[in-house]
């Protein structure tokens, strides 16, 4: 199986005031196709960075990062934008959608950045939205849902641009345990259809969905076991 | 690449998700721009309204007052003390081979005078001249005849009126054969002037013309009986109309034996008016225009302001866009794009206010507020061109949003 995702000693450095903070102290990290890992860590570990590098929101000072066999650890904001819009699926924690647009038009919008024409973007986001089971919510408002719902309409906005890798921060974190039990089977299923994910997490029946499990710790992965299949 | 059809569109939600705010950053605008328009047409309006009252006093026409253009002689010739022009200039000027290219000659006095029918009374101003101060006015008569030199030689009491004035003393009669007494003086009315509206606040068709040796003799108030109040003079034609300007004064200096630095008297032609009148409405019009211009800048500076606190409102949904790939460039047009149509839309209704102030104001005012169309494509152009460039500066702020930190932010 090929790497989509390749660290390779990543560090990152913040300076805050005259003291300098290494919040990644050299990360190696591969993730195949078809992977799901759950990062997991406490506060502080270092596992926001490293969720924002990987999903190219910041780049690393040190080390190099391949997504998809391209080496984004040196790019311009300008190609960043470009490759978190078409190989990045991102899930929030607060869903972060708009709350004056609808369902579709929250789902249409990576496809608006990609310049994708309005026939074909209505159709693609109809079916990312039928894909997560919200096919009768389309023209709802986000304040018009439930928060699983919106997680899904989110889920649904990740998966439009059909991304090489579903990164999620902390999906269920904002909701009921009913709901998380629904996100969490629909990224299950996503994972059995082959989609590659990467899940942020801090809880442990929620890390227990993923193939593989990465610890962080100040910094560095500590450990990287697979998760036994007799746990999904 | 982003098409614009979106881009407008997210720009327009995000203005009509904020609708109170955006139509009061439009206000601004608005204003401006119906003050820019409304003063401007507003000069423009006085400056056609002057040029065209010029023009209708008579055509080639040139002027010659009495005055002083020596800074330290003060008044000379006001009042009703004597004149420093005579009816021995006006001979001068008639004569060909001293102004050739002068074709009509008509010095002027006037008074006010108190005039009285057989039914009511009125008051107007009362001129004295020649026969030719009608071709030189180029006024023509609605009814009977002008007076001729013959009258004027040998002081007939004999009076030309207004159309209004007719009016006002005759009511319906026709006023051809009827008496009037001005000041007193009993005077037969043989012609009715045909109307030729007001001009330079005076009212040409409230006026009666009598012959100027009749006026001298029996109406005149002034010391000497010879002086003019002023001497209207036609040219032959347009081409030669300086070089009429040039004999006239040249005479006029010789014979009063002063130099142009020393002049008694003012020459001017309709052009030198017109030319005068263009230049001090033109003035009023940069100085109100400005005025107005500042309230457009303050304007633009609303514009700005509203757009920064709506980058830091919006940081969230910036870094979300910027998520979900929206590039730099793309958060800056953006936010210009708002920044724009917050400029046009004001300026669309600033020019519809501007329009709809200059039909209220033309009747009340009585000058036509003039907008012309290449005045509203500017105003149109400059409302767009400050919503932008009120943009640029929230619009960069936008665009080197972090990502991290604007998702970061609640």
């Amino acid at each position: 199986m090929s790497h989509q995702l390749n660290m390779q000693g990543v560090r990152k450095t913040y300076a805050t005031g005259a003291v300098e903070v290494e919040a990644l102290r050299g990360i190696d990290l591969q993730v195949e196709e078809g992977n799901y890992v759950a990062i997991m860590g406490p506060s502080g570990s270092g596992k926001s960075t490293l969720m924002h590098i990987i999903g190219c929101l910041d780049t690393p000072s040190a080390g190099t990062y391949e997504l998809d066999g391209i080496d984004v650890s040196s790019m311009t904001e300008k190609s960043l934008a470009e490759v978190r819009n078409r190989k990045i699926g991102f899930v929030f924690q607060q869903f972060n959608l708009l709350p004056s647009l609808s369902a579709l038009r929250n789902v249409e919008l990576p496809l608006i950045y990609a310049g994708v024409n309005a026939a074909e973007r209505k159709e693609r986001a109809r079916v990312a939205l039928d894909r997560v089971g919200l096919a009768d919510r389309v023209q709802h408002r986000p304040g018009e849902l439930s928060g699983g719902q919106q997680q899904r309409v989110s889920v649904a906005r990740a998966l439009v641009t059909d991304p090489t890798l579903l990164l999620a921060d902390e999906p269920t974190g904002a909701l009921d345990s009913r709901s998380t039990k629904d996100i969490l089977a629909l990224f299950d299923e996503l994972n059995d259809s082959g989609r590659t994910i990467v899940m942020i997490t801090h809880e442990h029946d929620v890390a227990a969905h993923a193939r593989r499990i990465v610890h962080i710790y100040d910094g560095l992965l500590t450990d990287s076991a697979p998760v036994a299949v007799a746990v999904r | 690449m982003m098409e614009w059809t979106e881009t407008i569109r997210t720009a327009v939600s995000a203005l009509n998700a904020r609708r109170m705010r955006s139509l009061l950053t439009m206000l601004g605008i608005l204003i401006g721009i119906a003050a820019v328009m409304l003063t401007v047409g507003l000069g423009q309006g006085a400056q056609q309204s002057i040029t065209s009252q010029i023009n209708s006093l008579g055509s080639n026409m040139i002027i010659v007052t009495p005055s002083s253009s020596t800074s330290t002689g003060g008044f000379r010739g006001g009042g009703s003390t004597a004149s420093t022009l005579t009816t021995a200039d006006a001979a001068m000027l008639a004569d060909p081979a001293i102004a050739p290219d002068v074709a009509a000659v008509a010095p002027t006095s006037s008074v006010s005078g108190s005039l009285q029918s057989s039914t009511s009374t009125w008051t107007s101003t009362v001129v004295g001249t020649v026969p030719d101060w009608q071709s030189v006015r180029a006024r023509t008569l609605g009814s009977g005849r002008f007076f001729t030199t013959d009258e004027v030689n040998s002081s007939a009491n004999v009076a030309v009126i207004g159309s209004e004035t007719a009016t006002e003393l005759f009511d319906t009669v026709s006023p051809v054969g009827q008496t009037v007494s001005i000041n007193g003086q009993s005077f037969t009315v043989i012609g009715v002037l045909a109307s030729a509206g007001s001009s330079l606040g005076s009212n040409e068709d409230d006026t009666v013309v009598v012959p100027l040796t009749t006026f001298a003799s029996r109406l005149s108030t002034s010391s000497s009986a010879t002086s003019v109040s002023s001497i209207y003079l036609e040219g032959k034609d347009a081409d030669t109309l300086s070089a009429a300007y040039q004999e006239v004064k040249t005479a006029l200096l010789a014979s009063h034996q002063v130099t142009s630095d020393t002049a008694d008297f003012t020459v001017s032609t309709q052009a030198s008016l017109v030319e005068t009148a263009t230049s001090i409405t033109g003035i009023l019009t940069l100085l109100l225009g400005g005025v107005a211009g500042i309230s457009l800048l303050v304007g633009g500076i609303g514009v700005m302001n509203i757009m920064l606190v709506s980058v830091s409102e919006r940081v969230r949904e910036i870094g979300l866009r910027k998520a979900l790939g929206a590039t730099p460039g793309v958060i800056r047009r953006q936010f210009l794009v708002e920044a724009g149509i917050l400029g046009i839309l004001g300026g669309l209704v600033g020019v519809s206010l501007g329009f709809a102030g200059a039909a209220i104001l033309t009747p009340i005012i009585g000058i036509t507020v003039s907008i012309s169309a290449p005045a509203t494509l500017i105003a149109l152009v400059v409302s767009l061109g400050i919503g932008i460039v009120a943009g640029v500066y929230p619009a960069s702020r936008a665009a080197k949003l972090a990502p991290i930190d604007a998702l970061r932010s609640e």
